[in-house]
């Protein structure tokens, strides 16, 4: 009873440890296309490698995030911000976000949401519509924060969905809050800590 | 009984979702479009074949007393295969059914079978149930989807075919899900006593 179950155990362990080897390098390497393209699609045009640059960045509420800078001719040309809320409607929301130099928003792009499909999941187009307030490309982030137009802000919210669509603007906000701590070496308040390549997901 | 036959049985006769009522928590969770349906069926039925086939091949080395350890560790061990394939290759897809792959271990189609066919029958009927039950499951997840999704949001496989205004959204969320099937099992009931 006990060998036969020990035996169907380590069997299933050999498999699964074979098929894991087997595995692993594809879905490293997708992992890794999927962030190479998310950077490429929300900043400028850049001639260097931004996930072996990538450093972490504090924001103004004390935690950090991975901002990842593009330079062209070892000029820097902005730098793209994984950013996250727990505000969500239905749980985390995890975005990338482009600036320019000058804090203009370029881009962004929705990594990964649970938030109600037909409502909130129309962030990652909703956002960039060109209609009425909607569009928050190209939008300068020195003025100070983005927020809905509920809240006073100059946003329009996604239809029925403004607890997604603060959640939304609370990532952006996070992520150029890191960007501006981290982008101006200037500000001490900042530390500037090399993640090691690939150690952070 | 011949293996078409068995095979019948499982898409038709018992069918695991409109006559056996089984699996209800993926075909309620995954059918948000018709895609989605028929990928979750498609992985179901891929371990649903290889689980019947090693546990008929296994039947007289597992003592009765710790079989049902014994299918849930060989079921677990395909339902983990199939997730890592699915995310090393199929990126996306993994995405939108990632949090469901796994459930497939406690799906009680899965261990059902194990246990009302395959500890009785020989490998190639096996088999056949586990390819007969596969279908049924994901042709019924696939109308489902299709139902849904067309309601929904107004596309047919991601191919829109109305605006998506005119879909109502109640379909796309989980009360819709359960409407659907609702009347899917009441047309199906309909059907099979006609």
């Amino acid at each position: 009873m006990l060998l036969s179950l020990t035996i169907i155990c380590l069997v299933a362990g050999a498999i699964l440890a074979g098929v894991n080897m087997y595995t692993l390098e594809p879905i490293a390497a997708s992992k890794a296309a999927a962030l190479q393209n998310a950077i490429q699609q929300v900043v400028l045009e850049f001639d260097n490698n931004p996930t072996e640059q990538a450093y972490k960045a504090v924001t103004s509420e004390g935690d950090s995030l991975i901002i990842y800078p593009a330079t062209k001719n070892g000029k820097f040309v902005g730098a793209a911000v994984e950013s996250n809320t727990k505000k969500g409607f239905g749980g985390e929301i995890k975005v990338i976000v482009g600036f320019d130099p000058e804090g203009k928003l370029l881009n962004y792009s929705v990594l990964q949401h649970t938030e109600t499909p037909g409502l909130g999941s129309k962030m990652q187009e909703w956002f960039r519509t060109d209609k009425n307030k909607q569009s928050i490309i190209g939008r300068s982030m020195t003025n100070g924060n983005l927020s809905v137009t509920k809240d006073g802000g100059d946003v329009d919210a996604i239809t029925a969905a403004t607890i997604s669509s603060r959640a939304f603007l609370d990532a952006v906000n996070r992520a150029y809050s890191a960007y501006k701590g981290g982008a101006d070496g200037t500000s001490g308040a900042t530390s500037k800590t090399q993640t090691e390549e690939g150690g952070e997901k | 009984m011949s293996n078409f036959k068995i095979l019948m049985n499982g898409i038709i006769r018992e069918n695991p979702t409109f006559v056996l009522l089984l699996g209800m928590c993926p075909t309620l969770g995954t059918t948000s479009s018709a895609l989605n349906g028929m990928s979750m069926g498609l992985a179901t039925m891929f371990v649903l074949i290889c689980s019947n086939i090693v546990i008929s091949a296994l039947k007289n080395l597992i003592p009765d007393m710790v079989r049902i350890p014994a299918y849930i560790v060989v079921i677990a061990t395909f339902v983990t295969v199939v997730q890592m394939c699915m995310e090393a290759f199929i990126p996306a897809l993994y995405a939108s059914l990632g949090l469901f792959i796994p459930l497939i271990v406690v799906n009680c189609i899965v261990l059902g079978r194990a246990e009302a066919f395959a500890a009785k029958n020989g490998i190639i009927p096996s088999a056949f149930d586990g390819l007969g039950i596969g279908l049924g499951f994901t042709m019924a997840l696939t109308l489902l989807g299709a139902i849904r999704e067309m309601l929904g949001t107004g596309k047919f496989f991601g191919f829109s075919f109305m605006p998506e205004e005119y879909g109502s959204l109640i379909f796309v969320l989980a009360p819709g899900a359960f409407i659907a099937l609702g009347y899917l099992i009441a047309i199906v009931n309909k059907l099979r006593k006609a």
